[in-house]
């Protein structure tokens, strides 16, 4: 029960883009066609699980015994950069497909700050190792299902009549902050 | 941007016709996430000021010694270091706003404002006007911070600084201290600079 709370929490109630503000420049920058958006969500879902698993152990197994606590930062950092381009390298060994079909979104990824965001808030608040996987992958659903749904609106919105010093970001800003208020509702279902 | 003659010119650039935030569209996630109260607004700058001036100033200084392949590793490893100086600065001197501010100091590290500034400014630059241009770009994007929370803050607790600032009966918006009142702030934010300055490029495309 407590996992499946976790999970939902990650997806809905605590959406990284809408709730935690995390993860806001792939959101903004590559939200105009859901093809492209649904690869970088499912780029950030693969590296965020992953992230999860190595941040906890090195946490748990070096950091917190051998009482590192503040090489926190610089190691999830490390960590992170490493491991992205080491998942870069083995997909394009194992499944060229799948390199093709997430491309250039992996590099991008070492740069946002959703998954620096995941380890941390991971680690602050002390998840078991179970919990930490599933909020991990919750959290990568949830930034899918956030950045999906904005490219939808935002290739609607291409049609309509936006003001001119509204287009771009602008708008998209306020598109994210309707979207919030509709992800507000959700907080209900945890309590 | 490097022909720029003038310090002044550099540091006016960050302030106002390049803004990170407003132009660039550039560290968005930490602007959003603690413009609710203007105590946690106030931290968060002097510690992102802190940060990208001494990142911008080291970058410049090692700019002759470090190789070019392993450039971004070495930055990363700069900003971290003063990232923590400031996380552990806060954390012993300023405990309630540190755990208001959660991970967001942490977070930092990931601002793109401090990697964009060394790698497109410092690294070949010269450490003065480095040091100038990281001054006058996160002096720009603390002024909209605190313009942000400016609004955020007296709308939604009805208070600035924690002193009592609208008259008694006014109704809280609370809608304004939680995630939508922060996208709309700086969604109308953008709209207004670029009403007032048409001409800038959108800032959307660059990453």
């Amino acid at each position: 029960m407590e996992l499946i709370a976790i999970f939902i929490s990650a997806v809905l109630v605590q959406n990284f883009v809408l709730y935690y503000f995390l993860g806001i420049c792939p959101f903004l920058g590559v939200s105009k066609k859901i093809d492209s958006a649904l690869s970088m969500g499912l780029a950030v879902t693969f590296v965020m699980s992953i992230t999860a698993v190595v941040s906890w152990l090195i946490n748990n197994l070096i950091l917190i015994p051998y009482d590192l606590g503040y090489l926190q930062i610089v190691s999830f950092i490390l960590v992170i950069a490493s491991l992205v381009q080491l998942v870069e390298m083995f997909i394009r060994k194992i499944s060229p497909p799948l390199y093709q079909a997430l491309g250039i979104y992996l590099p991008l990824i070492t740069t946002n700050c959703a998954i620096m965001g995941l380890a941390l808030i991971a680690a602050l608040n002390g998840y078991s190792f179970v919990e930490t996987v599933i909020f991990g992958f919750g959290s990568g659903i949830g930034f899918t299902l956030a950045i999906v749904l904005m490219a939808g609106i935002r290739e609607q919105l291409d049609l309509s009549d936006v003001p001119e010093p509204l287009k771009g970001a602008g708008i998209a800003l306020i598109v994210a902050g309707i979207m919030a208020l509709a992800f507000n509702g959700f907080i209900g279902m945890l309590t | 941007m490097p022909n720029l003659s003038s310090k002044k010119e550099i540091f006016l650039t960050g302030l106002w016709k390049d803004n990170p935030v407003l132009r660039q569209v550039l560290g968005i996630c930490s602007t959003l996430a603690v413009t609710n109260l203007m105590v946690n607004t106030l931290v968060m700058d002097a510690g992102l000021i802190f940060t990208v001036c001494m990142s911008s100033l080291t970058v410049s200084l090692l700019r002759n010694y470090t190789p070019m392949r392993i450039r971004m590793m070495v930055q990363t490893l700069i900003i971290a270091s003063y990232v923590i100086i400031v996380d552990i600065i806060i954390k012993a001197h300023l405990p309630d706003i540190s755990e208001a501010l959660g991970p967001y100091v942490a977070l930092i590290i990931t601002n793109c404002i401090i990697m964009g500034r060394c790698e497109a400014f410092a690294r070949n630059n010269p450490p003065l006007a480095s040091f100038l241009d990281g001054l006058g770009m996160s002096l720009g994007y603390s002024l909209i911070l605190i313009t942000i929370a400016f609004i955020r803050e007296p709308l939604g607790f009805g208070t600035l600084l924690g002193i009592r600032v609208m008259p008694e009966g006014f109704v809280q918006w609370t809608i304004m201290i939680m995630a939508p009142g922060a996208f709309f702030t700086l969604g109308i934010l953008v709209w207004i600079s670029k009403y007032i300055l048409p001409n800038a490029k959108n800032g959307v495309e660059r990453k």
